[in-house]
């Protein structure tokens, strides 16, 4: 179904763009994105979901071990996305370097099967498989927004953020399927996950177009993106309150596991529910993702991201507030899974026409680093709260916490002069 | 790059997933051997968990005796398949698959029946019976619900076959730590080992990257910190004495060695086994442990040691492993 709306013959220049779109949802090149996404996160998350089993029961590790193997892969990271980012802005190869990240990603669930029960191996290879995802996000996005009129950017982003958790979705039900036929044999779920994934990078390689017509440029083509002027992206007004907002945004942000605990000792849920709750969450983003991605593009951007964290404020307070029972578990749920669908794809969606074109990925890099770092504090800090204040204050506090980012993120940048924060063009 | 048609791509990208699908068919196919089939019970001889000189443990994923005699010798193996097993006073515990995805703990009499069932979230590791055979507790590994989002935690649970009163998690117990009370979401308990008045429990709860050793009262609902880095407590049947394991220089990266407490002087006494043992040794008798050890290759044997520091480890059972013995 993909594949028929991707062979559509590319012919559309510049200009015939507009009355396309009013036919297309998006365009050829994002959907493309899209069903790489998708052919990843199955087998991403068909290995995410036997990683545990595998360690635990085909290895016999113990809980410090998964310690050890968490640590390798946190900080790194971080780093490599922005110098990745930078690399594909430079020499202008973002399909290159996204490629590169699928590709290491794929590779890595080889390796599973080739470290075999060494710690220090398994872990390399884990690491391996995040930088792998860590390079390929910021060039992928940038390639969406490269390829997409500045005004759909809102529902191109929630088409493939959608077709992302479609992905994500089915990952555990094929490693499920394969457990069935093979029993405790995880090195077959290996096996047909790198299978899956390099099918995903040969998607990559034949559909997935570096130049797409129509690509914004602005600012000299011919001359090469320097560190300076990627420095520069943070000196300058608009995009460094970008990565600033995203910052706090980030900062504002407790990890979802303690959402999901709290919710659990304010209902006493059975703790065999536990993983659904991240289900729950996962099936609102999906089905939200596309229809607040269109919203988006109609309504503003800023808008929509701030009903977003909006959204959040009220899931925190819901957890320490007086509604009981299912109706606050499948509220809470709800509300988490509109946060993620109105804020992830919407927000890059956002940042996307405010980086000049040359320094695209380098921008969107740095976003999302901005926020994974704020994301990674907060979460301490939070553990932290909770510890010296108890989950209910430590929770108000947090609510309280993005109402006052909120409110920092739209004086940053809703100065009425700012195209970005209503419809753009026209 | 070289211009394709639509078309073409199309070709290549369906060519490749036919060739990528016959690879993972394939080696699926190649993975999917039938499971071995359970050993069957040699002779006419069944497994039991009445007490005698037998050692109870798991050969291949199988409930298992030997005689304590000749613990090398014949094996009767039971169909019943657990992952972690242990027994005392013709009571079992065997934490059990119930799908591919969860477990159960379930509770055994002396003929292997089970006679309760409570099913588990996450992946089983440790499982005790009281002395009297009354109180059965386990631990699992959990993902999701610690603070990094990847990182594990524990949850150990405790259940009373007497009343049937169930304790889902130790983590809402309330804490005294050093002497003060204390709370953190970052709590987590394994190894737990019972007293003889089958209300008090020593186990390990660790939190702000420590562990320490608690004492707990299940009536009351409490634990207290006795004393940093000891892991996996196992009470010995003279109640005066903890075999643990002890993280090398407080850094479980380094391994552990299994150690015995004094309760009463508080002294650690290491024992002659150097090898890191990840296990919650078992007492044999009031001298001597039984713990785990795996092989490179992931096989596991029962080995022994003395608890008074002395002497050697002897190989107890090749290729077995959560001993027990038959008290």
């Amino acid at each position: 179904m993909y594949l028929s709306t991707v062979s559509r013959p590319v012919t559309d220049q510049p200009g015939s763009g507009p009355r396309r779109h009013r036919f297309a949802m998006v365009s050829g090149n994002v959907v493309a994105l899209g069903t790489v996404s998708l052919i990843t996160d199955v087998s991403a998350e068909m290995v995410a979901a036997v990683l545990p089993l595998y360690l635990v029961l085909g290895l016999h590790l113990s809980p410090v071990a998964f310690g050890v193997l968490d640590g390798v892969h946190t900080g790194a990271t971080a780093l490599l996305r922005v110098v990745g980012g930078f690399a594909a802005d430079r020499f202008r190869r973002r399909k290159l370097i996204a490629g590169i990240g699928y590709a290491l990603s794929a590779v890595a669930k080889l390796g599973l099967l080739l470290a075999g029960r060494s710690i220090p191996a398994i872990g390399a290879v884990i690491a391996v498989d995040r930088l792998g995802k860590g390079v390929r996000s910021a060039p992928r996005d940038a390639l969406i927004t490269l390829s997409t009129p500045p005004e759909a950017l809102g529902r191109a982003f929630g088409v493939h953020r959608a077709m992302d958790s479609v992905g994500a979705f089915l990952g555990p039900l094929a490693a499920f399927a394969v457990l069935l036929v093979v029993g405790q044999s995880y090195d077959a779920v290996f096996v047909t996950s790198f299978c899956i994934a390099a099918l995903a990078v040969v998607v990559l390689v034949l559909f997935v177009r570096e130049r797409p017509s129509g690509e914004v440029t602005d600012g000299p083509t011919g001359a090469k993106v320097t560190v300076r002027e990627a420095f520069g992206l943070l000196r300058a007004g608009p995009a460094r309150r970008l990565v600033l907002a995203a910052a706090m945004l980030g900062l504002a942000t407790i990890g979802d596991g303690f959402v999901y605990l709290l919710l659990q000792r304010r209902e006493d849920l059975g703790l065999r529910w536990f993983p659904l709750l991240a289900v729950g969450t996962s099936l609102a983003y999906l089905l939200l993702a596309a229809p607040l991605g269109v919203l988006a593009d109609r309504i503003g951007r800023l808008p929509v991201v701030t009903g977003g964290y909006t959204a959040l404020g009220a899931t925190y307070l819901l957890l320490a507030g007086p509604v009981d029972g299912w109706p606050l578990v499948a509220l809470v749920l709800t509300l988490y899974g509109v946060f993620y669908a109105a804020t992830d794809g919407v927000l890059i969606a956002l940042a996307g026409p405010v980086l000049p074109a040359r320094l695209r990925t380098t921008g969107i890099a740095l976003v999302q680093t901005g926020q994974a770092i704020a994301y990674l504090i907060s979460s301490v800090l939070f553990g932290l709260a909770w510890q010296a204040f108890g989950p209910e204050t430590a929770i108000r506090g947090a609510a309280v916490a993005v109402a006052g980012v909120l409110l920092l993120t739209l004086l940053l940048l809703a100065s009425p002069s700012r195209s970005t924060t209503r419809k753009v063009l026209r | 790059m070289i211009a394709m048609s639509t078309r073409a791509k199309l070709g290549v990208v369906v060519a490749s997933a036919v060739l990528l699908g016959s690879v993972a068919a394939g080696y699926v196919a190649m993975a999917a051997e039938p499971a071995p089939t359970p050993p069957s019970a040699t002779g006419d001889l069944t497994v039991t968990l009445t007490p005698g000189p037998r050692l109870l443990a798991i050969t291949d994923r199988h409930v298992s005796t030997v005689a304590t005699s000749d613990p090398a010798g014949p094996r009767t193996v039971a169909g019943l398949e657990c992952l972690r097993v242990y027994a005392a006073a013709g009571t079992g515990v065997c934490l059990k698959p119930e799908t591919a995805w969860s477990y159960q703990v379930v509770v055994l009499d002396a003929a292997l029946r089970q006679t309760r069932a409570v099913s588990v979230p996450g992946l089983p590791n440790r499982a005790r019976v009281s002395a009297s055979g009354r109180m059965v507790s386990w631990t699992t590994f959990v993902g999701g619900d610690s603070y990094t989002s990847s990182g594990f935690s524990t949850r150990t649970g405790t259940l009373d076959t007497r009343t049937g009163a169930t304790v889902a998690s130790l983590e809402e117990f309330a804490i005294t730590r050093d002497g003060r009370g204390y709370r953190n979401p970052d709590v987590n308990y394994w190894g737990v080992t019972f007293t003889a008045d089958d209300n008090r429990f020593y186990a390990t709860m660790s939190t702000g990257g420590k562990r320490y050793l608690v004492r707990g009262d299940l009536a009351a609902r409490t634990v207290e910190t006795l004393k940093e880095n000891v892991e996996c407590p196992s009470l010995s049947p003279d109640g005066t004495r903890l075999a643990f394991k002890e993280a090398v220089d407080a850094d479980p990266a380094k391994g552990w060695r299994l150690s015995v407490l004094d309760l009463a002087s508080m002294r650690v006494t290491a024992t002659a086994e150097t090898r890191s043992v990840d296990d919650q040794a078992a007492w044999l008798d009031s001298g001597v442990l039984a713990y785990t050890l795996r092989r490179d290759d992931g096989q596991p044997d029962i080995w022994s040691v003395p608890a008074d520091g002395s002497g050697t480890p002897t190989l107890v059972i090749p290729g077995a492993e959560s001993p027990s013995p038959l008290t």
